[in-house]
């Protein structure tokens, strides 16, 4: 009779241990160095590609081949973005309903801040994209979110990342433990295979970069963000960071995650975290 | 709105280099949206650049040009400061000029 | 040549394995509703316990609709090989991440 409790008592002392244990090696894993994990991430593309500069990596592809360089350079006479840029500095100075705007949301009126995000908010305990920054201030003014993924989200962040260009990135990681977490959440998404077709996003973008994937030449991880948003003409458009992250996902035969999800958050803030010192050159084009 | 064109026009000895970017759907008809509907086409069917009153580019386009088109050219004449008249007619009537000063 | 007899009565296995699969399904015939039911849940809980682990494959997703179509036009046969299509799917999807919860750590740069 008295079986029962007892049996209960030893299986939930047995979850806890275990739980316990599966808990010491990821708390093993604070221990994780992000100034160390940029810094061998920077070296490993700058040893790969010893003829760039570390700056050079932000303008993708257009600097891993010759041809695509030229036609760059003659691209950016007259870049595909130029209309969306324009569009996002009417939005941006255009006042909300309430007469407020989204100058009043960020710091020094959101003119050359793109590369202090994504940050950690130690309040919420949880890391804030740009992206987000931009629908929240949205929402706080009683005007509805806009779509994280192409059109106008793209036209205000390239507007922002414009203004920005230049500036190198600057992601902090305070001294929180939730902070390292969401670093090392970011950094495991990053290298963990996903898909049918069992790719990571370092499968392309860290062991492959440089090389053609169908026509495609597959871009360096670092410096990726600094460009974004991106005019694609394989998009025929403009596509934002969630873009970007969603559509990578989906071309590995893997389900996207929602735009702006935890785990897209922490990843933005690794991938951004080991860009660091690299200059915004968003907007950027893409083949 | 601002105008759909953008256009550079520079003179460099007796030549005139000019280059355009036009933003237009140029949808061609064979396009699908998400509902599995026909996009109708909708296109530039004539674009012209005209230099001090006298046409030096005439471009008859069809469907197969691509979104927000990009051309460039150049012709002989055209001096620092003229003006060039940009100029574009859809299928649906719809058109836009502009004029711009050659550099 | 001396291969062959060596070979041989793996490939008589394998020939009867292929004719005793065969025979089972002509055996088991027309899938009902009921079969098509118990497929489709089975895969769909495959499928959701992906994703819990933050990896469902499109494919699997694809291979759910397929089966509900063919469903929805009585054909129960095909809806049923969807519905194990896709579980199995839903299963390696779930195998994937379970075997990537460490194995990423082998392609870290450091």
């Amino acid at each position: 009779m008295n079986l029962r409790p007892a049996i209960r008592l030893a299986s939930v002392a047995f979850g806890l241990a275990t739980l316990l244990s599966a808990a010491l090696p990821a708390g093993a894993a604070d221990s994780a160095d992000p100034a160390a994990d940029a810094k061998a991430f920077q070296n490993y593309f700058t040893t790969k590609f010893p003829k760039l500069k570390l700056a050079d990596f932000v303008n993708g592809p257009y600097s891993l081949n010759e041809d695509m360089h030229r036609q760059w350079v003659e691209k950016e006479e007259f870049p595909p973005y130029e209309f969306s840029l324009e569009m996002g500095k009417e939005m941006f100075a255009k006042p909300f309903k309430n007469g407020k705007g989204y100058a009043d949301c960020f710091d020094n009126g959101g003119i050359g801040v793109r590369q202090n995000y994504p940050y950690f908010d130690e309040k919420e305990g949880k890391v804030i994209t740009l992206e987000l920054a931009l629908n929240r201030c949205r929402e706080a003014n009683g005007e509805a979110p806009l779509s994280y993924m192409k059109d106008e989200m793209a036209a205000l962040t390239a507007y922002m990342a414009f203004t920005s260009r230049g500036k190198p990135f600057d992601i902090k990681i305070p001294n929180d433990p939730r902070a390292l977490a969401a670093f090392e959440n970011g950094k495991q998404y990053f290298y963990t295979r996903r898909g049918q077709l069992n790719f990571s996003c370092a499968s392309c973008h860290v062991q492959n970069p440089g090389q053609r994937m169908r026509a495609e030449i597959l871009a360096p991880a670092l410096g990726i963000l600094n460009a974004m948003p991106i005019y694609r003409s394989e998009w025929g458009g403009m596509g934002t960071i969630s873009r970007r992250f969603t559509s990578c996902n989906s071309q590995t035969r893997g389900v996207p995650l929602e735009p702006q999800s935890d785990e897209y958050r922490d990843l933005e803030y690794y991938l951004s975290y080991v860009s660091n010192g690299l200059p915004i050159s968003g907007p950027g084009a893409r083949p | 709105m601002a105008s759909t064109i953008r256009v550079r026009a520079t003179a460099t000895g007796d030549t005139t280099e000019v280059q355009a970017l036009i933003q237009h759907p140029m949808d061609s008809g064979f396009v699908k949206d998400a509902k599995g509907n026909l996009i109708p086409p909708h296109f530039i069917q004539q674009l012209a650049f005209e230099c001090d009153g006298k046409t030096v580019f005439l471009a008859d386009w069809g469907t197969a040009v691509s979104k927000d088109p990009y051309i460039k050219f150049s012709f002989k004449g055209g001096n620092k400061g003229d003006d060039l008249k940009i100029s574009w007619v859809d299928n649906k009537g719809a058109s836009d000029t502009t004029t711009a000063k050659i550099q | 040549m001396k291969m062959i007899p060596r070979r041989m009565p793996i490939f008589a296995l394998a020939v009867a394995l292929v004719l005793l699969g065969a025979t089972s399904t002509s055996l088991l015939a027309a899938a009902s509703e009921a079969d098509f039911n118990a497929a489709y849940a089975e895969a769909e809980a495959a499928n959701k316990q992906a994703g819990a682990l933050r990896d469902q494959w499109t494919t699997t997703a694809a291979a759910l609709a397929n089966a509900k179509k063919a469903a929805e036009a009585g054909n129960f046969d095909a809806a049923v090989a969807e519905a194990k299509e896709a579980e199995a799917l839903a299963k390696a999807s779930v195998f994937q991440a379970t075997q990537e919860k460490d194995a990423w750590k082998a392609e870290v740069i450091r």
